[in-house]
């Protein structure tokens, strides 16, 4: 049990390091889907399964091609991206020391909690019961996320696709 | 260590490694990215409260998990279209460089 856990976050943990070290945008995105993959491994370990489908459908399937065409849409084969400049430099000093003080902070915190022991068993789930939730006491909000969803989706369309010079077929 | 606690120091670690990423970073597509892995940490937290937690309730994490994920697939469209946006205006996607609105 443990032991998977472990396997898990070194994938995790691995792949997402990996991908932000790396300087070819291409790899980055890969190494991400191999980051995106582990988490919906780690939410079957837990026994979530539904929600492990839904982050291999929309992670692993829909955002990684977004992505993936996002980098090939702005792809620039310039060599000055290939510089390290002294300002990069810097950054990434200061950022590689705010994120080690935040794990510093949150490992500490983790570590000095006393939490409740886990129920004896893992919680009964099943699709059914997911469904019904969403439908009655979730409702409302399933509406709203698909209103935002739709709402952002377009809004996204329109930024992409509307050219610097307006296009005399577009406007009415 | 419990299996609680090993669960939220994955996760510290995730968001770590995006508050790192999308600091260090200078191109806008990964400090994007970033931002997504830090948002999956906040999901590995959900799920492991509802997985290990006191008194579970049947459904109550997945369901906080399916929304999250259904806002995170929305901002990165309109996040990848900005960037989109502002590569054919600038023909640039580093940061530095986007620096019109700057003061």
């Amino acid at each position: 049990m443990t032991a998977a856990l472990l396997l898990i976050a070194v994938v995790i943990l691995g792949a997402a390091a990996a991908a932000m070290l790396r300087r070819n945008l291409i790899h980055s995105a890969l190494l991400l889907i191999l980051s995106w993959a582990g988490v919906a491994a780690f939410y079957l370990w837990a026994g979530a399964e539904f929600v492990a489908f839904a982050q291999v459908l929309v992670y692993v399937g829909a955002i990684s091609m977004v992505v993936l065409f996002a980098v090939l849409l702005t792809r620039q084969n310039h060599v000055g991206d290939l510089l390290v400049e002294p300002g990069t430099r810097a950054r990434a000093t200061t950022a590689v020391t705010v994120g080690a003080c935040m794990a510093a902070v949150l490992s500490a915190a983790v570590m000095a909690s006393r939490f409740p022991p886990p129920a004896d068993h893992a919680p009964v789930t099943s699709v059914r019961l997911i469904g019904l939730q969403l439908m009655r006491q979730h409702g409302a909000a399933l509406l709203i996320v698909g209103v935002i969803l739709t709402v952002a989706l377009l809004g996204a369309t329109v930024l992409a696709a509307t050219e610097g010079k307006p296009d005399p077929e577009d406007t009415p | 260590m419990t299996p609680l606690q090993l669960c939220l120091l994955l996760s510290s670690g995730l968001f770590c490694i995006g508050l790192m990423g999308a600091l260090a970073r200078s191109s806008t597509i990964l400090v994007l990215l970033g931002i997504e892995l830090m948002l999956n940490a906040a999901n590995l937290n959900f799920i492991a409260f509802w997985r290990f937690g006191p008194s579970p309730a049947p459904a109550n994490g997945m369901i906080f998990v399916l929304f999250s994920i259904a806002v995170a697939a929305a901002e990165a469209a309109v996040g990848l279209a900005l960037i989109i946006a502002v590569y054919r205006h600038q023909k640039t996607i580093r940061l530095q460089e986007s620096s019109t609105l700057k003061g």
